[in-house]
């Protein structure tokens, strides 16, 4: 757990004294961390100057357990079935759903909630790998500013679902990070280009990484980007490229009677898609008409010639269903492709050539390929978490984001009932109301999913609870109303009532494929990252820097609007401030929490007219510069 | 406590939105409006702050969403404008319309059955529905906003419901076809 710095009381925080706030772009294949310094968003480097960090975690049941990044990496031809790549692919899903599972060099099992790797080193979830790939990029940002990290912004594909969202919190939590917020990726890629390029208009952002396909499509004006629609494939990737490239490469190399991939073993899985890569690389350089794809297989040595068009013939399915994604977007902003301004590429696998012919063919323009497609979704988060870590002074910019997929609850016959369509804005809130299907029925069996299709069984299941306790009634007479809110970071809540008799159910979506926080802290008791820190401890700390941050929050609130309390109120909360801060330093977590919490609802009428205060001068046009 | 504005969350859609509470708006300002009230409630702008004002935050931040959602587009705003009005559309529990709407519609669905396939024809349709919706949005802003008379703009809405899932389903086809056409 990180700690603030505070001042003295009554003291605005030291300018010099930022807190340290980084962005970190989660990859498929590989992930970065950057951070904005004296005004400049810039990636950091390791101590060997290498701003990547391969998305890899070997297992290696010898020293502290396990290697990360480039050591993994080199260990992956000799161990690939502890040699985690591309764990992106399982986050929050089931087996049954990792598209190509089979394929992958390491085994994949199910356990409770999500699927899980079987390492030497036991069953290891997709969260619990991530959390060791997102500490090892806490701790390089710890030791490049020798300060504790405040918190982070962490990127997903626009595409993720709630689940995936979900799993990617944890894994924060699990490296011991304060999430300040989630955002989608093609999102930070435009941040990262639109200040750069002072951008206006209309822009889509075409993001092809390791492991998904995103397209969004944005309004820029004036520091305000909004994303009007967005899309994409949670399971498409440069990955599957390699993929697509090792089957020509098979048969081409030996013949009609070569293997599948499928089929063979776990090593030389590991070093055919090595090899594709390679070669894949090199027909993305300049005038590269042809390459060399070679490996030692135990079926036999591969060393082949492949041409750029035999590499467009095996790929072309791929490539195509990006293009009908980003068709599908355009259509869900009543736009057309002409009225784009320019075309953000963003990701590794947007270098191929294929992949640029493809774009600008669908756009009537050459894509824009000026900032590193590697880096630039990370310093588009490390803007955002400056900014909303407070350190940000300059032009505030405001992000307005949308849901990707259509959320709705199971109705009778297995149909889906939508609630909130895909592309909302968020945060958003919807209601509908339902009723029973039977006389006498006082219970409701209510399941969430998330999707496009009208029938449940091909959607997303997110979640299912009960709504007990409804007195009985003939059938359609009970009035059930469902909210569902969606907050700033895409993640869901329902809320259920009968509005006849107040009786109510709420879940926070989450069980179906997140951990509990009971796993969670399990997971944080092994942990390497928090090993020394025992649970009790962590709770005193905790207590004391929402203490903290309630004493630093109310100051602030005072100084900006204090003239909106009568002199009662303020000698009020001024007592509760001083009185907090006396227990600041105590042992008893509880005894802390209450004091803040006496604080908190001292506060609450101060703070709604304080946002009554904004809200009119919003109307008055007095903060039009800022937006 | 001195609160300095009289807005609140139960304010309705145009009272936030500071606009003529009348069926004709201005697009760009409702953009504006929309960014400039987000700009300050937005959960982004309240990370490091006490819990209730980041409730706060997100209760008004929905709030202006809602309201944007429904004034952006002429139908919902019409019928959130009825409801205003004490003539609410109750879309699903009425589905009366003049017969000679009902023969239009029915010529339409006809012509998007013989259709099937042809670019043209389908591009020809969506033209027609285009000019209809026309028509009826000028009928509803007449009834609404300088004849007063509700009863005709709630027919103009409502219409305007049905030109809508039929252009939807012409849309669809539309979608089908070039996605198909375009390798």
């Amino acid at each position: 757990m990180a700690l603030l710095q505070i001042s003295e009381p009554g003291q605005s925080p030291d300018p010099h004294q930022r807190r340290i706030a980084v962005g970190i772009d989660l990859g498929t294949t590989h992930s970065l961390v950057a951070s904005v310094r004296n005004g400049v968003a810039e990636c950091l480097p390791d101590t060997s100057g290498r701003v990547l960090l391969p998305s890899v975690v070997r297992y290696t049941g010898e020293g502290s357990g396990r290697t990360i990044g480039y050591d993994a990496l080199s260990g992956e031809a000799a161990d690939p079935a502890n040699t985690i790549a591309s764990v992106k692919r399982l986050m929050g899903r089931v087996r049954a759903d990792v598209h190509n599972v089979d394929n992958l060099p390491y085994r994949v099992v199910d356990t409770a909630g999500m699927a899980s790797v079987d390492t030497r080193a036991g069953e290891k979830s997709p969260v619990e790998i991530s959390a060791e790939i997102l500490a090892t990029l806490r701790f390089r940002a710890e030791d490049s500013f020798d300060d504790d990290l405040f918190g982070a912004v962490i990127t997903v594909p626009a595409y993720f679902d709630d689940a995936q969202r979900q799993a990617t919190k944890d894994a924060a939590q699990l490296a011991g990070i304060n999430v300040l917020r989630l955002i989608n990726e093609p999102t930070a890629a435009a941040i990262a280009y639109g200040l750069d390029q002072h951008s206006e208009g209309l822009f889509a952002v075409y993001d092809l990484g390791g492991g998904t396909f995103d397209i969004s499509i944005l309004r820029l004006t004036e520091g305000v980007f909004e994303v009007l629609a967005t899309g994409g494939d949670s399971a498409l990737g440069g990955d599957d490229y390699d993929r697509a490239l090792a089957h020509i490469a098979l048969t081409q190399g030996l013949g009609a009677q070569a293997p599948t991939p499928e089929a063979l073993s776990a090593e030389d899985k590991a070093s055919l898609y090595a090899a594709a890569r390679r070669c894949k690389e090199a027909l993305s350089g300049d005038a590269v008409q042809s390459a060399t794809l070679a490996c030692p297989l135990e079926v036999g040595d591969l060393h082949i010639e492949i041409t750029r068009e035999a590499f467009a013939a095996a790929t072309s399915a791929l490539t195509q269903r990006t293009v009908q994604a980003v068709r599908r977007a355009l259509r869900d902003a009543e736009l057309e492709n002409d009225g784009i301004e320019g075309v953000v590429m963003v990701g590794g696998s947007t270098r191929m050539p294929v992949v640029r012919d493809a774009v600008a063919k669908l756009f009537g323009k050459a894509p824009l390929t000026n900032l590193n497609p590697d880096e630039v979704v990370a310093l588009g988060a490390a803007i955002q978490a400056n900014q909303l870590a407070g350190n940000h002074s300059g032009d505030a910019l405001l992000l307005l984001d949308v849901i990707p997929l259509s959320l709705g609850i199971e109705t009778m016959g297995g149909l889906v009932e939508r609630i909130v369509p895909r592309n909302s804005t968020i945060p958003t809130a919807r209601a509908q109301d339902f009723t029973t299907f039977k006389d006498g029925q006082t219970a409701l069996a209510l399941h969430v999913v998330q999707g496009e299709r009208d029938l449940v069984a091909d959607c997303r299941s997110l979640a299912r609870f009960e709504l007990r306790g409804i007195p009985p009634m003939a059938a359609g007479v009970a009035r059930i109303r469902v909210s569902f809110t969606v907050d700033a970071d895409g993640m869901l809540q329902v809320d259920a009532v009968e509005t006849g008799s107040g009786v109510k159910a709420h879940i926070d979506v989450k069980p179906s494929y997140g951990l509990s926080d009971d796993q969670i802290a399990d997971m944080l008791r092994d942990s390497y990252a928090t090993a020394e820190q025992d649970i009790q401890a962590r709770a005193v700390v905790e207590a004391r820097v929402d203490a903290q941050r309630m004493v630093l929050a109310t100051q602030s609130a005072l100084d900006a609007d204090g003239d909106l309390l009568s002199s009662a109120d303020r000698a009020h909360i001024d007592a509760l401030m001083v009185q907090l801060k006396g227990v600041e330093h105590s042992n008893d977590a509880a005894y802390i929490e209450a004091q803040t919490k006496a604080l908190a609802d001292a506060t609450e009428p101060f703070a709604a007219a304080r946002m009554n205060r904004g809200i009119t001068q919003a109307l008055a046009g007095k903060n039009l510069n800022a937006v | 406590m001195t609160a300095e504005a009289p807005i609140s969350l139960q304010a309705n859609d145009f009272q936030l939105f500071d606009i003529p509470e009348q069926f004709k708006v201005d697009s760009a300002l409702i953009s504006q409006r929309w960014k400039a009230l987000q700009a300050q409630t937005h959960p982004d702008n309240f990370v490091a702050a006490d819990a209730a004002t980041k409730r706060l935050a997100m209760q008004w931040s929905v709030r202006v969403n809602e309201a944007y959602q429904r004034l952006r587009l002429p139908i919902s705003r019409g019928a959130y404008l009825s409801e205003l009005r004490g003539a609410p559309i109750n879309a699903e529990d009425n589905t009366a319309m003049p017969a000679a709407f009902l023969m239009q519609q029915m010529a339409w669905r006809e012509a998007l059955d013989d259709a099937q396939g042809d670019l043209s024809e389908l591009e020809d349709l969506a033209d027609q529905t285009r000019t209809v919706k026309g028509e009826w949005l000028s009928i509803a802003e007449q009834a609404f906003d300088r004849d007063g008379d509700t009863a005709v703009a709630v027919g103009a809405i409502r219409a305007l419901m049905f030109i809508e899932r039929f252009s939807k389903d012409v849309n669809q086809q539309i979608d089908a076809l070039t996605d198909a056409t375009n390798p």
